[in-house]
């Protein structure tokens, strides 16, 4: 017998019992269940939840590893063992073995720790409540280590993935009932609870809090100080990165957002495969750039001196706002997510809006948040479904208006 | 218990439990959640709350023939207010930094739902005693809450208990903090403490399945 026939035998023994959900889970994500249904009619559908969750780490993947990359890249220009990239994209100092191996294995570990925490929380649920287990966690198990400052302690993220799985999405009732974003979920936990591993200039280049500390100890190692753009912008500093360093993400940050080249391809492969709402993306990126078109206006009008701790975000050319920062990734990847988004086609136009025009608000208004991206939407979470009542209600209250004119 | 009939061990010991004010009517969580980031603070606010209620309750059942049914609410606020001031008077004039810490919440005691909830609710049909065990029970329903939410809140948000430093020092870097750990500083947001309160529903709710409604 080979391993599928060993698992169908063992499928059947364990059929009923209490462990049953856990082991349906590993089953299925290995093979298709060859039951089929019988009689009757039904609709045949590829797309079910598996796939869907699929194309999206698909569409994550070159994040990941241009992630890997970048991490690698950062932290060995810091250290003064290579040089800047010169040749845009394809520069042979980027793309090299070095950076990766520094990468991969900082990396790695978070991922293992986002999954194996995850879905160890997923398949206890699913044994207690009864249920089998959902697919929801393989995405935001990938999203995880994306979004995070890469000398993230372990033990950090391990309570935040806890949090984040049990009180953003098991309590509401498993996967399609979370109100808010779990993988968002847990980075706000992160940013609340331990805010100095999650902002400042010591923690998006790998080896800087450990440098601060030798020094503190008597090093006569030079400091690595890895602030992020948004971080020297909200102090009014020069910007050392070029526009093209922006685009393609050769900036220090969080793990996988840095390249809004990459996010951008992954975006159009979402939408391509119908997975991603193109609505949602395309009204996020005209509200971020109304936003800082006002902010921009604001600053040629001459209402904010040049001294206003304002003024570097404000005049930051608005276009700009949408390469810097998690902007391009929350887009792409977050503000989606079908089951906290809104669900009428109008209701997307004005969550996505919102979610970007709040963002860039945030960011320059609250320099202590500079992630502005992540609390629009899981504030437009929270909102969504209000704003499908009003569309829903609209259309009613339009279609029965139209009824009387007949009937008159 | 031998001292109480059963009915009136009852008025005690359900508020405890099944009939929680903050955990099941859902009262009284605005201070819940503000002063609740410490324990010291949670047990200060929850003895205050069972003189307060606990007397009042006790004054409104002896008036309660007398009081004109049009006035009674604000009869029930000068009451509660005439106590709530004593409250106050009292942590002034001998622990003065926490009735600084405590700031306006004593005062706001007064709009604790669960005090005028229990004067409306059974004072105003009930003897002085059962009044008495009454207003007891509920607020211990509401201190237990209260404790149990600042016992983890300063455990997990400062790393101390009542000031004490029981997981080491955060600046020396001894105990559990010279392995790496650190203060969770979401603990000490407010939010958190609604989530804590959540978790206790969660818990007591999976407990007893009787109490969920739908």
């Amino acid at each position: 017998m080979g391993l599928k026939q060993n698992l169908h035998a063992l499928r059947e023994k364990y059929r009923g019992t209490k462990m049953a959900p856990a082991f349906n889970a590993l089953h299925t994500f290995l093979y298709t269940p060859n039951d089929t249904a019988k009689g009757g009619t039904h609709i045949k559908a590829a797309d079910d939840l598996k796939r869907t969750m699929n194309t999206v780490i698909m569409a994550l993947i070159p994040c990941l590893i241009f992630g890997m990359f970048n991490t690698g890249y950062q932290h060995n220009l810091a250290i003064g063992e290579i040089q800047a990239v010169t040749n845009g994209f394809l520069s042979g100092e980027f793309w090299s073995l070095a950076n990766f191996s520094v990468g991969f294995w900082q990396i790695l570990p978070l991922i293992i720790i986002s999954y194996g925490v995850g879905l160890g929380i997923e398949f206890l649920f699913a044994v207690i409540k009864g249920h089998e287990v959902e697919e929801g966690y393989l995405v935001t198990g990938m999203l995880v280590p994306l979004i995070v400052p890469v000398d993230i302690p372990l033990w950090m993220l391990t309570v935040a993935v806890i949090f984040g799985v049990v009180i953003g999405k098991e309590v509401f009732g498993g996967t399609g009932m979370n109100i808010l974003n779990p993988a968002l979920t847990i980075r706000a936990f992160l940013f609340f609870a331990y805010p100095t591993w999650m902002s400042g200039d010591k923690v998006w280049v790998h080896g800087a809090v450990e440098r601060t500390k030798e020094i503190a100890n008597g090093s006569t190692a030079d400091a690595i100080s890895g602030e992020t753009i948004l971080g020297t912008l909200a102090q009014n500093q020069e910007l050392s990165y070029s526009v093209s360093d922006m685009f393609f993400g050769f900036i220090p940050g969080s793990i996988g957002e840095t390249s809004t080249f990459l996010i951008l391809l992954g975006g159009l492969f979402l939408i391509f495969t119908k997975i991603g709402s193109w609505r949602i993306m395309l009204s996020s990126v005209l509200g971020a750039l109304v936003m800082g078109f006002i902010f921009n206006m604001v600053v040629d009008a001459g209402w904010i001196s040049n001294t206003s701790k304002f003024y570097g975000l404000m005049s930051t050319e608005f276009w700009h706002h949408l390469l810097i920062g998690g902007m391009a990734f929350g887009i792409v990847y977050m503000a989606t997510d079908p089951v906290t988004a809104a669900q009428t086609n109008k209701g997307k136009w004005i969550y996505g809006f919102l979610i970007g025009f709040i963002s860039i608000m945030i960011r320059v208004f609250n320099p202590a948040y500079p992630e502005g991206v992540m609390l629009a939407i899981l504030l437009m979470n929270v909102f969504a479904p209000t704003i499908d009542h009003y569309v829903v209600q609209g259309n009613v209250k339009r279609r029965l208006k139209r009824a009387k004119i007949k009937t008159a | 218990m031998g001292l109480l009939s059963k009915k009136d061990s009852k008025l005690i010991l359900d508020p405890l439990t099944d009939d929680n004010p903050v955990t099941i009517q859902v009262l009284g969580i605005c201070s819940a959640l503000a002063i609740t980031a410490q324990l010291k603070p949670s047990i200060v606010m929850a003895i205050s709350v069972i003189f307060v209620l606990g007397v009042g309750n006790v004054v409104i059942s002896l008036m309660r023939n007398i009081i004109p049914s049009k006035i009674r609410i604000i009869v029930q606020l000068i009451v509660v207010a005439t106590l709530v001031i004593i409250v106050d008077q009292v942590l002034k004039a001998f622990a003065y930094s926490l009735s600084k810490e405590l700031s306006v919440f004593i005062g706001l005691i007064i709009t604790n739902c669960i005090i005028m909830g229990r004067f409306e609710a059974f004072a105003l049909g009930n003897g002085p005693w059962k009044s008495f065990l009454d207003g007891i029970g509920n607020a211990l329903g509401y201190g237990v809450i209260l404790i149990i939410v600042g016992f983890f809140r300063e455990l997990f948000g400062s790393g101390t208990l009542f000031g004490l430093k029981v997981l080491g020092d955060s600046v020396e870097k001894t105990g559990l903090y010279a392995l790496g750990y650190e203060n969770n500083g979401f603990m000490v947001l407010p939010p958190m403490a609604l989530i804590v309160v959540g978790i206790i529903i969660w818990v007591q709710r999976s407990r007893n399945k009787e109490l969920i409604e739908d």
